[in-house]
């Protein structure tokens, strides 16, 4: 299995992590992963709910020090 | 096997209402954020928020210091009132959204457009305000309130902003 797509995120502030993070999961195929790191302390609080939304799964979501790190399953359409 | 109903997108309906540099964010980073969660997106823009979609005047938003008690810098009312001190609240609200890079309002435009949302223009302040249709963004749908209503009929979430 490849690395899953990695979306720098850090230093930016909502809206943009979720929007980005939306844009690249429309570019994949359902199954794959995308990998996004941010830095703005609200997208604890988004994630799980752009992936509840948009039909995705979060499959993990850690903090790295300063930085969050969500994996995000790409959902069937 | 039938086919399986595709379920409805969800939809959100804002009316977008001020036409200061504060004002126009929150509907347009709500409008983003929507989108990016697979929502259907309408903005209505009507009087002082229809400047949101002005070619021009979008570009040239503004914050006032006076009467608004929630400046991160405290500017009182009778220095707010003085000449200058709107351009000079706005220059520095326009370096604190860039430092913090947050979208310009033309780009935010841009997202909503590109994502799909509709941009309703409220035709009542047009006519009021005298502002013609070659004056807005492309993208603006010219409509009446029953038009938006129509629209936010449907809607999930609805937000007077």
């Amino acid at each position: 299995m490849t690395a899953p797509q990695t979306l720098d995120c850090k230093g930016l502030l909502c809206p943009l992590p979720v929007y980005k993070a939306s844009q690249a999961l429309n570019r994949l195929q359902p199954g794959q992963l995308l990998r996004v790191e941010c830095t703005d302390p609200g997208s604890l609080a988004d994630f799980p709910a752009l992936a509840r939304q948009r039909g995705d799964t979060l499959v993990s979501a850690t903090e790295q020090g300063d930085v969050q790190v969500f994996v995000l399953k790409k959902g069937s359409e | 096997m039938a086919a399986q109903a595709k379920p409805r997108r969800r939809r959100l309906a804002l009316v977008a209402s001020r036409g200061s540099l504060d004002g126009a964010y929150p509907p347009l980073i709500l409008a983003a954020t929507a989108a990016s969660l697979g929502w259907e997106v309408g903005i209505f823009f009507t009087f002082y928020g229809l400047d949101i979609l002005h070619k021009k005047r979008h570009k040239r938003l503004k914050v006032a210091p006076i009467g608004n008690p929630a400046m991160p810098v405290a500017i009182p009312n009778l220095v707010g009132a003085l000449p200058g001190m709107t351009a000079a609240a706005t220059t520095m609200m326009r370096r604190w959204m860039k430092r913090a890079n947050l979208p310009t309002i033309p780009q935010f435009l841009d997202m909503a457009r590109e994502s799909g949302a509709r941009l309703f223009a409220c035709s009542t302040t047009m006519g009021v305000m005298g502002i013609r249709e070659q004056d807005l963004v492309v993208g603006a749908d010219i409509a009446g309130a029953a038009a938006f209503l129509d629209f936010a009929a449907e809607a999930d979430v609805s937000l007077f902003v």
